[in-house]
């Protein structure tokens, strides 16, 4: 049907109507006997009456609808007011007066039109409003009502309330009252009053069910449970009507409650006229009431009501444990069973509510949402905490908690969000991506594993000093290039150089680690925690949000490779321009060459230092380190670099710490001609992969240091060139600094596959153990 | 979506089980009873090897012509079974995993109702809805 557009009062009179025929309380249908008799109370001849229900449609769906009822409705009126019946008039039609509706079964009703046709002046309306709700409640007690609302008739129709006349049998006494009070002038409802203080009694017997013995139940009292006419009356505050409800065992309280339920029938009388959809809202009086009850469980009133409190609490109301259990599902709005004080005047308010015969919504109203005051943000951020955890419902707390903001709508979104969470942090979990985080910005606490991570916006050249770094931190042991990684912002600072180049001195790769004491001493604090807790691959989860195992899968060799890969990529990045600015020569005592890890290191800091001592150093710690370059191949690059530039014997240096391939050796033994910078050695690593390393690095440890010791010792005194270019020194300091991280990162990552081959290897074992005895068999 | 969902009781009897009307329901409620058994065997040999973790998604079941099992099992032994149309293969084991996590959240909102005693069946309307969503949508 086409869109209805009613004036206020329209809709409020055809409302009510609706309300009335919709016997069956479904809020959706009228049924069609109500209805059809209502539509013969209109007083139009039959045929209209059928051409009405064609018209609207309900012949079409067979039932009255809540737009069909309307629409019919508006047709009565057209055709009461002598218009032709037309669709269209539907809403051309201005001005229309409300359908009139003889007093056929129920005299309220046409009293009720009669009142509605008199006020229908917008003024007295929202007078009336409040008294709407003259619905006659109807069913079997009408006719006892009758008689006695009759004599109350006469002076209705003159007073502009619409004042409940027949008003529901079961209304209290001094709920009429309290109208009278309220809306002016109803001074004729005594007799109404007295009247059903005669259907009172019929009522006490139905009613001395749910009579409790608590006085507070009494209190709230509600109505017999066919009081659909409460629906209709406030169509919005009926609990509000419980408050003032009189139970029928209660009317000798009802001077106590009338006190108390008059400021509530105020207020609830001007909710008629404002809330007029809302149905659930909590009055004032209400609330106080529910909040003294609160007290008395729980005199906090910020704090909880135990779930144990509140289901004795509750099950003294005689609802059945069903619908408390509903009512529980409705009203603890955070799950976390326990109430609130919202909630508990939410669930209270359920509880009058369907006491007082009305049905339990499937979702919590809005108007009892608990007011969800504390809005941290904890929800969103939660899940970065709580990556790394499986997924489990716990994870749905940081959701659910009263954080959330009010979107109360949104709440089974949000439940559908907090899966969304626990994919994200359950994903995350498995991810093996690694990000980049700043570990250097270590909590206060240094024991803490969880350091909040920090992204940075990095230069390839930080990004690996970045990724030793947190590879380091999940090795074992103290690898002295830790501290160089710390120490990248502090690149120009030469003076760190001794002290880099001793721990360098105390570095040995292969399988003693003797972190000298000089480098944790010298050590900042940082890194040194971070060497600390990098004990275990955990701190690098911690540090990570996706918790990304540091190290490649463990249990494939292979795989690691791909980390390599990933490394080398990372690496040949900046590895690229490093020969070009290799080239010239940092005039650089001589390296020392052999620590691989340490190279690129000692060749920042002997090229920062420039001094010749520096390379008497270097070479005395040499033979101690484990070179782990993977590629020296292409040391042949830098020779024919070196050779072409003379640089200083940085390069050599270089060249002297190759892993022990004898091809390398080779160059190395020749290369002492071209000196050349260290940085070269993510080339090198490129050119080789880590399963070659690995080995290499078991077999050619002590090769290494022999080579390296045989070559320095073949190693011509290096030329210095005389003119130093400072800048170019930084630049290779920086140069052969990031070479070293990188060295370093692959160091631990090779420590890790041998510690995870290890690994593999006594599980391998333990298994053939207990397979053994099945080979006997 | 899922044709049968059925929670199980520590002690092996069933609190909720419901599945698509349409089909002879009780061939769903064999089918679950006989995948307690393989739950159980999970149960018992994930726990050898790791004492204190135990995975809670345990995982398809076993297979049949026409469906498969699905188990999730709490830590407070309370198993969770679905069982799916095998001819719904876009199913992947995420979504069955996120159906579980669903369902054990709702079970934990249940539990917490402090009407609700722990061992009764399972009669909310909350959980009925979740239920629902995830059951197949047949017409």
């Amino acid at each position: 049907m086409e869109s209805l557009t009613l004036t206020d009062n329209e809709q409020k009179y055809y409302s009510d109507l609706f309300v009335y025929c919709d016997t069956d309380n479904t809020k959706k249908v009228a049924s069609n006997g109500r209805v059809l008799d209502l539509f013969r109370a209109a007083q139009l001849p039959s045929e209209v009456v059928l051409q009405i229900t064609e018209l609207c449609g309900a012949t079409r769906l067979g039932h009255f609808g809540r737009s069909q009822f309307y629409i019919a409705l508006k047709l009565i009126a057209i055709a009461q007011s002598g218009l032709p019946l037309r669709v269209e008039s539907l809403n051309s039609v201005k001005d229309l007066p409300l359908p009139r509706f003889v007093v056929g079964k129920n005299e309220a009703e046409a009293r009720h039109a009669a009142l509605y046709q008199d006020t229908d002046s917008q003024g007295l309306y929202p007078a009336s409003a409040t008294a709407v709700i003259p619905r006659p409640p109807g069913r079997g007690h009408q006719n006892k009502k009758g008689p006695p609302s009759s004599t109350s008739l006469p002076p209705e129709p003159t007073s502009p309330v619409v004042s409940p006349h027949q008003s529901p049998p079961t209304s209290p006494p001094s709920w009429r009252k309290h109208k009278r009070q309220h809306s002016g002038g109803n001074a004729e409802r005594q007799p109404v009053v007295a009247a059903t203080g005669v259907v009172w009694t019929q009522f006490r017997e139905p009613q001395s069910g749910p009579v409790p013995v608590e006085g507070m139940w009494s209190s709230h009292s509600p109505p017999p449970p066919s009081q659909e006419s409460w629906v209709s009356f406030t169509a919005d505050t009926p609990p509000s009507s419980a408050l003032p409800a009189m139970h029928p065992s209660s009317v000798q309280e009802s001077t106590t409650i009338r006190t108390v339920a008059s400021a509530a029938t105020t207020n609830e009388i001007q909710r008629q006229s404002s809330g007029y959809d809302d149905p659930w809202k909590i009055t004032d009086e209400q609330r106080q009431y529910y909040i003294n009850q609160f007290k008395t469980i729980q005199p906090d009133l910020t704090g909880f009501i135990p779930g144990s409190a509140a289901k004795e609490f509750f099950t003294k109301s005689k609802l059945p444990i069903l619908e408390l259990s509903h009512i529980w599902e409705l009203s603890d709005f955070d799950k976390d069973g326990a109430l609130t004080l919202d909630e508990f005047c939410a669930a209270f308010h359920l509880v009058v509510a369907r006491k007082n015969g009305y049905d339990l919504p499937e979702k919590l109203p809005e108007s009892l949402m608990p007011k969800l005051i504390d809005l941290d943000d904890s929800a969103v951020p939660e899940p970065t905490a709580d990556v790394g955890y499986s997924g489990s419902p716990v994870e749905v707390t940081p959701n659910k908690s009263p954080s959330m903001p009010s979107l109360n709508q949104a709440w089974p979104e949000m439940n559908q969000s907090s899966e969304q969470w626990e994919t994200f942090s359950e994903r995350s979990s498995s991810s093996q991506t690694l990000t980049q985080f700043d570990s250097n910005i270590a909590p206060a606490d240094p024991d803490t594993a969880i350091v909040h991570p920090v992204p940075i916006r990095m230069t390839p050249s930080k990004i690996h000093m970045q990724e030793m770094e947190l590879k380091r931190t999940g090795s074992d042991h103290n690898h002295p290039t830790s501290p160089l990684l710390a120490k990248p912002p502090e690149l120009s600072e030469e003076a760190k150089l001794p002290a880099s180049m001793k721990f360098v001195a105390a570095n040995t790769v292969g399988d003693g680690y003797s972190s000298s004491d000089s480098f944790t001493s010298d050590q900042e604090p940082i890194t040194r925690q971070r060497s600390q807790s990098g004990t275990s691959p955990e701190a690098l989860k911690v540090v990570a949000p996706p918790p990304p195992p540091p190290r490649p899968h463990p249990s494939h060799s292979r795989s690691s490779s791909l980390d390599m890969n990933r490394t080398f990529a990372a690496t040949t990045a900046p590895g690229q321009p490093q020969p070009s600015t290799i080239a010239y020569p940092p005039a650089v005592p001589p390296r020392p060459l052999p620590t691989q890890t340490s190279v690129p290191l000692t060749g920042h800091r002997a090229e920062a230092e420039g001094a010749p001592g520096g390379g008497a150093v270097l070479t005395t710690t040499s033979p101690q380190q484990i070179p782990q370059q993977p590629n020296f191949a292409d040391f042949s690059q830098f020779q024919a670099f070196a050779a072409s530039e003379q640089p200083s014997s940085l390069p050599e240096v270089d060249i002297h710490s190759e892993p022990g391939q004898v091809g390398c050796y080779m160059e190395c033994a020749k290369g002492s001609s071209g000196p050349l910078a260290p940085p070269p050695k993510p080339i090198r690593r490129r050119l080789k992969s880590e399963d070659e390393l690995r080995p290499e690095d078991e077999q050619h440890g002590p090769q290494k240091s022999n080579v390296i010791a045989a070559v320095l010792a073949t190693q011509p005194s290096i030329p210095r060139s005389v003119g130093k270019d400072k800048k170019a020194i930084q630049a290779s300091i920086r140069r052969n600094k990031e070479t070293n991280t990188v060295l370093a990162r692959l160091n631990s990552e090779l420590q890790q596959q041998l510690k995870d081959l290890l690994e593999e290897r006594i599980s391998l074992e333990v298994q053939l153990e207990q397979l053994r005895p099945f080979s006997h068999l | 979506m899922a044709v049968c969902i059925a929670v199980i009781a520590k002690e092996n009897y069933p609190l909720y089980i419901r599945s698509v009307p349409t089909q002879n329901e009780l061939k769903f409620h064999y089918t679950v009873h006989t995948s307690l058994d393989v739950v159980e065997e999970k149960i018992s040999a994930v726990g050898k090897s790791l004492g204190d973790q135990r995975e809670l998604y345990l995982g398809l079941l076993y297979p049949t012509e026409d469906y498969k099992v699905y188990g999730y099992v709490t830590n407070s032994k309370v198993k969770f079974v679905i069982v799916v149309d095998s001819s719904n293969t876009s199913l992947r084991d995420n979504e069955i995993r996120s159906m579980f996590r669903k369902l054990h959240n709702s079970f934990t909102d249940v539990m917490c109702n402090p009407f609700h005693n722990p061992g009764d069946q399972i009669q909310s309307k909350a959980f009925d809805g979740i239920v629902s969503g995830m059951m197949v949508q047949t017409g």
